[in-house]
């Protein structure tokens, strides 16, 4: 298949698809780390998590309207504060959700996987009623459209540059804050041993509620840079669950940066092979290899060495 | 006398189920519902295989499957290849470019009958890959798994991967699979229509009696020492291994024997619906299989049967009546069985019906012996 292409063709085809592939991780990267926090940490399954992930674009979508109408002037500045919004809305929603339904299944993971599947569907089913079955999209602002072109053929677009930083910025935040900060000892110290946590005086219902909204939060943010490369439907979160469930379980669920590399591993694998093959047969080999690797080393490539 | 009536009673009772259900599925339906509902039901009960596969690998052996949905479409496929090589002879197909294979394949251009479609020719063939291509299959990814002692939440997520992939590969590979639209415009069996009316209700007994005799098969399994260890196993899985039992290898079978009955009904299906495709194979739809057996009562076989009943005519009446509704109600329906009652409607039934109907058998039983037989029919008629 390599045949047909010349080496600087191979070579600049490789750089795009490989650029195209970390917009792909950057998304997989944003909802991967929300749901590592919630499956890794806490160890329940939010089959909701794609459609937090969509009212974070819908957020977006509606700030966007708001200052194309109210204040055209600043429009170049809405995406950030959509992203504020769209993890604060996001974030809520988790709140709420944790304190009705999963705080009263902690102990039966399997059920937390049935009841935020119905979760997701009813949410589904509001998007639709609200925002109607098409998919909206946002207008970018000026400055972020238009590519860099690097060499005569490979040009990176600039809103997958930005998607790619905010990315970075989120992942630096969410390490500082479970490994550097006092909040983020006390979620460790709940996922590892409850009775003790509590022994020592750690509100863990607290921290379970927190961590389960900021999960719900950083897919929130996911959603507002999902805006910025595809557009936004009410059923395009559940296109990405099944993917990102394999990215955090691929990665080893209790290890942030092996969600990360999974992460990348799964993107770039997907997206140089779409160019060569059929974009379905390219994710239908990823996905056999993944599982596949997974049979062999269910505890993923970074497993932490922890006695249980 | 007085210590053993509480087994026995419990074996007839467990018969008596068993028979109330066999008349509503060989005697009520055919008699009350029209020949359009009544394959309804056929279809519904098809997905009661499903369901009874699920209570003996979740209810029971406490793997959570979410891949049942590939094994049903597996069993379907699998019948459906070979009901579309019947009706795709060289004489029906004469105007094709290439007469004799399937016209999916001519519309996309592919001019030879691919290597796997060709054992799919036999009758006999296809009854048993029917069952064994699904059973290879949870084989397969049993032996990798349960040997690795890859379970719980793991599993299920990666069963449901699975589910992902065939999906995929199925609409990705239209020129042999038919792709999106399926394996469609299905017209005879052996020679025999499977499309009038008449037909529909004979596959309807077949699928009825073939269901009744799979309950009988899972209850047998259940009731014998292997059902114990199941049950063993799910509750207190190291104890089980330190007893020396092989607990992977139970664990395969018993997923083998669901993704068995799912290929069955899964080819039941096809007979009587008239085609098969990817929707009935997807993440949805096997996320949906589960919620069947929750409803009915995942630890009820019988139960299982009922609840793939209820939610698919529920599921029915609202697309027809309020198809707005109808993803509120299901997920609702999803919640409310796992935080409100986890038992489902077999849950329930022990709950409130049995001591009622307890009193009932207890006062049948007092009325034998003693001549005032009017306060237990009184009763008896309350319900």
């Amino acid at each position: 298949m390599f045949a047909d292409y010349s080496m600087p063709e191979l070579m600049s085809i490789f750089a795009m698809q490989g650029f195209a592939g970390l917009s792909l991780f950057s998304i997989f990267v944003l909802m991967a780390l929300g749901l590592a926090i919630i499956f890794g940490q806490m160890g329940v399954i939010n089959m909701a998590h794609g459609e937090f992930m969509i009212l974070g674009a819908y957020t977006t979508y509606l700030t966007a309207g708001l200052f194309e109408n109210v204040m055209p002037g600043l429009y170049g500045i809405y995406f950030f504060v959509a992203m504020f919004l769209a993890f604060i809305a996001s974030a809520l929603l988790g709140m709420l959700v944790e304190w009705l339904m999963i705080r009263h299944l902690y102990h039966r993971p399997l059920d937390t996987l049935l009841a935020t599947w119905g979760l997701s569907l009813i949410l589904q089913q509001a998007y639709r009623s609200i925002f109607g079955a098409r998919e909206v999209g946002v207008s970018l602002p000026d400055w972020m459209m238009g590519s860099i072109a690097v060499t005569d053929l490979v040009e990176i677009p600039i809103n997958g540059l930005i998607v790619m930083v905010v990315t970075l910025v989120i992942a630096t935040l969410v390490y500082l804050l479970m490994f550097r900060s006092g909040w983020g000892r006390q979620v460790r110290a709940v996922v590892q041993n409850r009775p003790m946590a509590e022994a020592v005086g750690i509100d863990t219902g607290k921290v379970d509620r927190i961590t389960f909204a900021l999960g719900c939060g950083i897919a929130g943010v996911a959603g507002a840079a999902f805006t910025m490369i595809g557009s936004t439907g009410p059923t395009s979160g559940q296109l990405y669950i099944v993917d990102t469930f394999l990215v955090v379980v691929f990665g080893g669920a209790q290890s942030l940066l092996g969600t990360i590399a999974s992460a990348f591993t799964i993107s770039q694998a997907q997206s140089t092979m779409e160019f060569f093959l059929s974009g379905s047969m390219a994710k239908v080999l990823t996905l056999l290899v993944v599982v596949g690797i997974l049979m062999l080393r269910p505890q993923g490539l970074f497993a932490l060495k922890v006695r249980r | 006398m007085k210590t053993t009536p509480s087994a026995s009673s419990l074996m007839s009772r467990e018969n008596l189920y068993f028979l109330v259900l066999a008349a509503l599925l060989l005697l009520v339906f055919p008699v009350l519902l029209d020949a359009f509902r009544l394959n309804l039901v056929g279809k519904y009960l098809t997905y009661a295989f499903v369901a009874v596969g699920l209570v003996l690998c979740w209810g029971k052996g406490g793997i959570l499957s979410l891949g049942q949905g590939v094994f049903f479409g597996l069993g379907g496929y699998c019948m459906a290849m070979f009901l579309k090589l019947e009706a795709s002879s060289p004489e029906a197909t004469a105007s094709q470019s290439t007469p004799g294979i399937p016209d999916f394949m001519d519309w996309n251009q592919v001019t030879e009958l691919p290597w796997f479609w060709q054992p799919f020719h036999s009758f006999s063939f296809t009854l048993i890959a029917v069952v064994m291509v699904p059973v290879i299959l949870a084989l397969i990814i049993g032996v990798a798994m349960f040997k690795r002692r890859v379970g719980g939440v793991y599993f299920a997520i990666i069963t449901q991967a699975i589910a992902a992939i065939l999906t995929i590969l199925i609409i990705g590979q239209q020129g042999f699979t038919g792709g999106a639209n399926g394996i469609t415009d299905l017209r005879t069996l052996m020679g025999w229509d499977i499309r009038g009316n008449e037909a529909k209700t004979v596959l309807y007994f077949v699928t009825a009696g073939l269901l009744l005799a799979c309950v009988l098969l899972a209850r047998h399994v259940l009731g014998s020492k292997l059902g114990r260890i199941l049950v063993a196993m799910r509750d207190q899985e190291d104890r089980v291994r330190f007893s020396g039992y092989d607990v992977a290898s139970f664990k395969v079978f018993v997923f083998c024997l669901a993704a068995a009955l799912s290929g069955i009904g899964g080819a039941l299906f096809t007979l009587q619906v008239g085609f098969m495709s990817p929707s009935f194979v997807g993440i949805v739809p096997s996320i949906e299989m589960v919620i069947f057996c929750a409803v009915g009562g995942r630890h009820s076989l019988l139960g299982a049967v009922y609840g793939a009943l209820l939610v698919n005519a529920a599921k029915t009446g609202f697309s027809e009546s309020f198809p707005e509704l109808w993803l509120y109600a299901m997920g609702a329906l999803f919640i409310a069985v796992v935080l409100a009652f986890p038992n489902g409607i077999a849950g329930l039934y022990q709950r409130y019906l049995m001591p009622l109907e307890k009193k009932i058998l207890g006062g049948l039983g007092k009325a034998a012996r003693t001549p005032s037989t009017a306060p237990a029919r009184q009763m008896e008629e309350t319900p």
